[in-house]
Formats: structure tokens, sequence, C-alpha cells
């Protein structure tokens, strides 16, 4: 593709996107009478609404009939993809994987992003601290992967051989073997799961630093003059007056860590018993080419993240409405 | 996208509406990640005379799309190779190499826009397109057939073709059933080249004794972990039991787990399975598994911390440059030898396969030009000018002269030498359910611990019911 290929591009791109723009303008101005706020509405609405039907909400009925469907999408084979999902052995494998991954992961990383919060609220050095924690959120879920990969890589314990690894540099300057760690079922998943809190524990501190921030000064006041010591303080004024933030974050990052895909494939390529749905949906589709199982599969991520995403609405809105 | 906000001046709406659409289209140009050949690169050939190019005819203005598997550093030399095609027939060659072909191929086939051309590594991925795709995939024209029977062999025709008609010619083709070695290490320690199995285990014992590891090993290979694993299998299936077993058994005429299968597994086993063998310099038998194959090999110049490693001929690519890969260099490889050394020697082959999902004039033409001996001589030496190796052609009108490195010298001599057998990569022809899945996943299990019989049970299960 040529330079004037691209500048071409640029400018029919341009130029689409100001017809739609000012077609929708036009509507929208054109409106009179008592339906002005409507015929407005709709017409700044309509884009979005064509984008999300044709984007969304197709590509998800499609799925979801596919997920009935043989490999090829010819034959129905009705339950069968789902049965085998819950019934094969490494299927089951991936799903455990992925409880293992929704349980941990949000409990971990919001317990630690809210001690830390508390414990460097208020501190002379607390903006350089925050940053620490807050840093790894900059760093791409394939970054912090290969990262940690090295952290975990392995070298034999024998002569003329450097460790790699950090941790097992730690063994062996500590007398022990080193361990090929990310070997170890079932715990090389918690090890996949460390990369996920190291992330995650930054931005649930961020939410929850602002939160605490955010509490009235006087129930805080009240409490000291009360003699309540900090911990006292930790779970009977900061916990329930903070516990909507903190259910936004267990959410949020509930539904973050459903998706997890980067993380796996850079790591272990879902091999060693690490695999997770959405890894295996992947694998599935388009490297076996089966699209019914992938088809399965992203409709129980779809089912596992559906109550999650409502409660989670639900509790904004209950934020909002304060 | 940015949307306007309310109570913002005309001027202000229209100013972010044009931010948002040129941030459209800067990730539009983003993704239009391409290359067209004859952008830099060395002039490979540029003033060689055009009579030989007369045949596909005059293709001024006409382009072509490539889609491939190969991305830089070996994209170059492809691209270089088409420019005296381009030059003379006034056709354009657009290279697009994408490490998650494999994957986006097919997508782009069901959405109904393929590529002109796709290079496939393996004809199990081949065979499910042309069958999940009635009409998609345009059988080789004439020309394409008459080169492929006058230049290439019967195995590398059959590879390429489903049910019969040839659909893909082959393009790069490697030699699989290769042991690297170190030869001045080898020298030093008085070791010779086994020419037999039994020779190689008791050199590998003679090395133990001598307080070394023979082997080194690694199958690691992001989602495709375990590979290397289902090539050794394949050439000790091959040595086992003879190509017409090895032919059963690809096409599952007789099941995977046949005792035959695990009499060939339980062989490979009491190499990389024996801890007293593996895995010089990358720890026990289970660091196989995490052991990325492409530093499994770089021991043997460590220092000989492992002697031997069996890997194909592309692995030339891996060692440092500067390293000299040659018959009395730092790195060499010797044909895996056979069990029986009255029998032929079996060389396990792969290939990527030219395919068009277009009959277009000129894409017949840039088919035809890939098959014929001049696109593959033109390639040698364009990955020659630029010191790459570990490319070779089975092209029989290759001439091993064009190819700088000795290794790759060889290899084409090895496939151009009739008293050899050849095989083409079982997992590769296998369906893409057991050849790029759970065989894979089988070979990872079975190094890091699984029993052969469990690891072959596991891939026999999941073998295709129609297939």
């Amino acid at each position: 593709m040529t330079l004037l290929d691209k500048l071409l591009q640029l400018l029919v791109a341009v130029a689409v996107f100001a017809a739609v723009m000012g077609a929708v303008l036009f509507v929208a101005d054109r409106a009179r009478g008592r339906r002005t706020d409507l015929v407005s509405g709709l017409a700044f609405t309509a884009p979005a609404l064509l984008l999300l039907l044709v984007g969304l909400l197709y590509p998800a009925g499609r799925t979801a009939v596919q997920s009935f469907f043989d490999a090829s999408s010819a034959g129905f084979v009705g339950l069968d993809n789902y049965v085998r999902i819950f019934t094969q052995p490494d299927l089951v494998v991936v799903l455990r994987n992925t409880l293992l991954w929704v349980v941990i992961t949000p409990i971990l990383s919001t317990a630690i992003g809210l001690v830390y919060a508390v414990l460097v609220d208020r501190t002379r050095f607390e903006s350089f601290a925050k940053a620490l924690v807050f840093l790894p959120m900059a760093i791409s879920f394939v970054g912090a992967a290969i990262i940690w990969k090295f952290v975990y890589e392995y070298r034999p314990n024998q002569q003329n051989i450097q460790q790699v690894g950090l941790l097992n540099q730690v063994l062996v300057w500590l007398g022990l073997e080193p361990v090929n760690f990310i070997l170890v079922e079932p715990w090389n998943n918690l090890l996949l799961i460390v990369v996920m809190i190291w992330i995650q524990a930054g931005f649930a501190m961020t939410v929850l630093s602002a939160a605490i921030k955010a509490i009235p000064s006087d129930i805080v006041e009240a409490a000291r003059l009360d003699g309540v010591g900090s911990v006292r303080m930790f779970f009977s004024i900061t916990l329930p007056s903070i516990r909507p933030a903190v259910v936004v974050v267990i959410t949020a990052i509930s539904i973050a860590v459903l998706k997890v895909f980067d993380i796996v494939r850079t790591m272990t390529g879902g091999q060693f018993g690490t695999s997770v749905v959405a890894n295996e949906f992947y694998r599935q589709t388009f490297r076996l080419s089966d699209l019914g199982m992938g088809s399965a599969l992203a409709m129980i991520l779809f089912v596992l993240v559906v109550p999650i995403v409502v409660y989670n609405v639900r509790q904004m809105r209950k934020v909002d409405a304060r | 996208m940015p949307a306007p906000k309310s109570g913002s001046t005309l001027r202000r709406r229209g100013t972010s509406a044009l931010a948002a659409a040129f941030g459209v289209s800067l990730v539009l140009a983003g993704c239009a990640g391409s290359n067209v050949a004859g952008d830099g690169g060395s002039d490979a050939a540029g003033s060689e005379d055009c009579a030989a190019f007369a045949q596909y005819g005059d293709l001024s203005g006409k382009r072509v799309t490539v889609y491939t598997s190969i991305v830089a550093p070996e994209d170059q030399p492809h691209i270089d190779s088409y420019r005296p095609f381009e030059e003379c027939t006034g056709a354009q060659i657009v290279y697009e190499g994408s490490k998650e072909f494999e994957a986006q191929l097919p997508v782009r086939v069901q959405a109904g826009s393929p590529p002109d051309i796709a290079y496939i590594p393996q004809p199990g991925l081949l065979n499910t397109l042309v069958t999940q795709n009635p009409g998609a995939v345009k059988p080789a024209p004439q020309t394409v057939a008459a080169n492929v029977d006058q230049y290439f062999s019967e195995t590398f025709k059959s590879a390429g073709s489903v049910d019969g008609t040839l659909y893909g010619a082959p393009l790069g083709s490697n030699v699989k059933s290769y042991v690297w070695y170190s030869p001045q290490a080898f020298e030093a320690k008085g070791y010779t080249v086994p020419q037999t199995w039994d020779e190689m285990i008791a050199l590998s014992d003679r090395i133990v004794a001598e307080g070394g590891k023979p082997w080194c090993a690694g199958i690691g290979s992001g989602d495709a972990t375990g590979w290397p694993l289902t090539d050794w299998l394949e050439d000790v299936m091959l040595r086992e039991n003879g190509p017409e077993v090895y032919d059963q058994w690809v096409s599952h005429a007789i099941p995977f787990d046949d005792p035959r299968v695990a009499a060939a597994l339980d062989r490979v086993g009491s190499i990389l399975k024996n801890p007293a063998y593996v895995n010089g310099g990358l720890g026990d038998v289970s660091s196989i598994a995490t052991t990325t194959f492409q530093d499994a090999g770089l021991p043997i110049l460590r220092d000989q911390q492992c002697y031997m490693h069996r890997q194909a001929n592309f692995y030339a690519a891996n060692f440092p440059e500067g390293t000299d890969i040659s018959e009395n260099g730092e790195v060499f490889a010797f044909e895996l030898p056979p069990i029986d050394p009255a029998q032929p020697q079996t060389i396990l082959v792969g290939s990527e396969f030219v395919v068009a999902f277009s009959d277009r004039p000129e894409v017949q033409a840039f088919q035809a030009f890939l098959s014929s001996p001049e696109w593959s001589n033109l390639k040698a030496k364009a990955g020659s000018e630029l010191g790459q190796s570990g490319w070779i052609s089975a092209n029989t009108g290759l001439d091993p002269a064009n190819l700088s490195n000795p290794i790759d010298r060889q290899s084409v001599e090895i496939l151009q030498d009739e008293s050899n057998t050849f095989r083409f990569d079982g997992s590769d022809l296998m369906p893409a359910a057991v050849g790029s899945a759970t065989f894979w996943r089988g070979m990872t299990d079975w190094i890091t611990g699984q029993s052969t019989p469990d690891t072959l049970t596991f891939i026999e299960q999941s073998w295709p019911a129609s297939q």
C-alpha cells in the first residue's frame, strides 16, 4: 500500500464520517412540533443502535444458534456441545480453572488494594506509594505475562548454568533446588492468577482510595472522639462507608477475569492444565475449527458474565443515586 | 469515539468529529500492514532478461494478493524473489504475512474475502478448507499441474491434493529427519556420526559414561506446544514400522493407539524420557515441555552441554549469527539413522503449498511462476544474498549451488536423492482436531509424565468420527 493509497483511505474515512454526522444533524435539526425530542433523540441514537444491532446483537444471536450445531455448523446436535463441556475431562479442568480465577482474583485484588489504600492514606509518601502499585495497570496483559514468565523461568541447577528467573535464583541462594514452577499442577494456575492480581490491585487501590477520601470527616472524627481504635475504625466506619465502591470493584474485576485470555495464552498457551474458558473458546474455534464447541464455550462465558454485569449496573445506580 | 458534548458550539462539534474520524482512519491505515514486493531489499535479478517470463503474458496493472505465515525476516527473500516477475509482467504482488495465519485464513475464506493466494503449511488445513467451503479453493491450473508432475516427487504432489485433485504446488520444503550435532565437539571427543539407531544409542551411552548429557530437546511453542514431539514420533514410526504402516496410521486405517504406534512412542521415550540422556543444559525430562523449540538446540554450542538435537533443517536459522554451520564447523546435522540398516532411508518432510482462491489469469500465472524451477532458484539466490539459511525447495530443478549454506545444500541433495523414501509430516496431514490439537497436547502430557497407552488412547478418542 502506497502512501497515496493510505491518504486516500484517510480522506474517504473522514468524508464518510462527516456525511453520516451531517445526515444525523440534519435530521435532528429538521424535527419540528410535538415530537421534536423523540425525533432528535432517535436521530442521535440511531447510528449507535444500528452498530449495536449489527456488531453485537446479531453475532450474539448467531453464536447462540451455532452452539447447538456441530463443528462445521451444518448438523444440529442439540445440547451435545454443552454436555461435552461438563463431562470431557480436559474441558472440566478448563471450567475448574475459570472458577479458581473468578473466586480468587477479585477477592485478593480488592483486599490487597483496600488494605494498601488504607495503610498509605494520608501518609507523607502517599502519592508515591500509590503510583508504585498503580504502575502495573499501565502494562498490557501480554507485557505483564512476559515479565512474570521470566520471574518463574527455570534453569537446572548444574555447573555453568545461570538462573534466569528471579524466584528460582532466590531458591538457589537459599540452597534449595530450582523448581519448574509452570509445570506444577494445579498450583501453576495460582502463579498465573498472581499476574492478574498484580495488575488489578492497582485499579482496586485507586478506586477505593478515592472512596475512602470521600468518607465525611465528621463520621471519622466522631468515631475518634468515641475512642475507636484503627482496626475497629476500619471495620465499623471505613468498610461500611465504601461498601458500594468495594462491590463495584469486585464485580468489575470479576468481569475482567472471566474474559482473561492474554495471560494464559502468553504464559502457557493453555498447556499444563491452565486453560480457561476464553482461551479454550479461541482454541476450539480457530485452531480446531470446531465452531459449535467454540460457540458453546462463548455462551457459557456470556451466561457467567451477565449476572455480574446486571448486579454491577444496579450497584452503580445506587452509588450514583447517593 | 468521543461524542460531541451537548451545549458546545457547532464549530467544536465539527472539530471533535474530525478528530474522531482522524482516529478511525489512523486505525484503518494501521490495519493495512501489507507489504508491496519491491520495497527495498537487494536488486536480486533486476537486469535479468524477460524471455523466461513471456509465457505469463502482459499483466500490467494487475494485482495478486498473497497471505502467508512467513513473517520478517524470512519474508524479505520471498518479496525479493517476486521482483523479476513483477518487472517483466507488470503485475503487482501484495505480500501479507501474519503469525495468526492458521486461525485467520479460515475466517477470511468463510467471510468471502480470501486472499488470491495463500501459502498453507498443513495439508490437513487445505483439506478442511476444500471440504468445508465448496468452490472457494480453486484447483491448480494446467500449467501448475505440469510443473508439479515434472519437478516434484509424488509425496509432495499427493500432499498438495485433496481426493486426487491437485490444489497446491509445494513452495518451500523442509527435511525433518535431522539430528543436529557439533562436528568440532564430536572430533574433539573422538565420536563419529552414527549410521544406525543402535550406534546412536551406543554413542549416547558413551557420552553418559563420560559424564555428559547426549540429548537436548524442547517442545514449547505457545499454543502449538508439543509439535516437535509429533515429528519425533513420526520419524520413529517410519523407522520402526516402515512407510506402509505409517501411511495407515496417518490415514487412520489403523487406530492411533495401535500397539505398533505404542512401540514407536516407547522408543522415543527410551531417549527423551531417559533422565540420563536428557535434557543437557536445560533441566530434567519435564523441562522439555517448557523449553521453547527455538532454544532447545542451543546447548550444543554452549560448552557441549548436550551433543544431539533432533530438529528439521530450518533450525539452522536459530543458531546465533556467525555460527559456522558446516560439515567440520560448530554445528551440522546428520540424518536420523535407520533402525534396520537393510531398509532404505526414510525422510520425513514438510512443505507449504501455494493455494489459490481465485482463478483470474494473473493469479494462475503467478502460481505457475512459483511452481517453476526459475522461482526456486531466484528465491535461493535472494535468501543467500541476505545471508539467510534454512530455506529449501523440493523442486528438482533447484540448483543446490544457489544456496549459500552447506546444510541447505545437503538438504536439497537429500530431497533430490531418489534412493530415499519420503513421507510427509503426519500431524500436518491428519484432521486439525488431531494434528493441530490433541496430538500436540497428548505429546505434551506424555513428556510431563502421562503413560504411553493413556496418551495414545486420548488422541485416538479425539479422532473425528466422520473421517
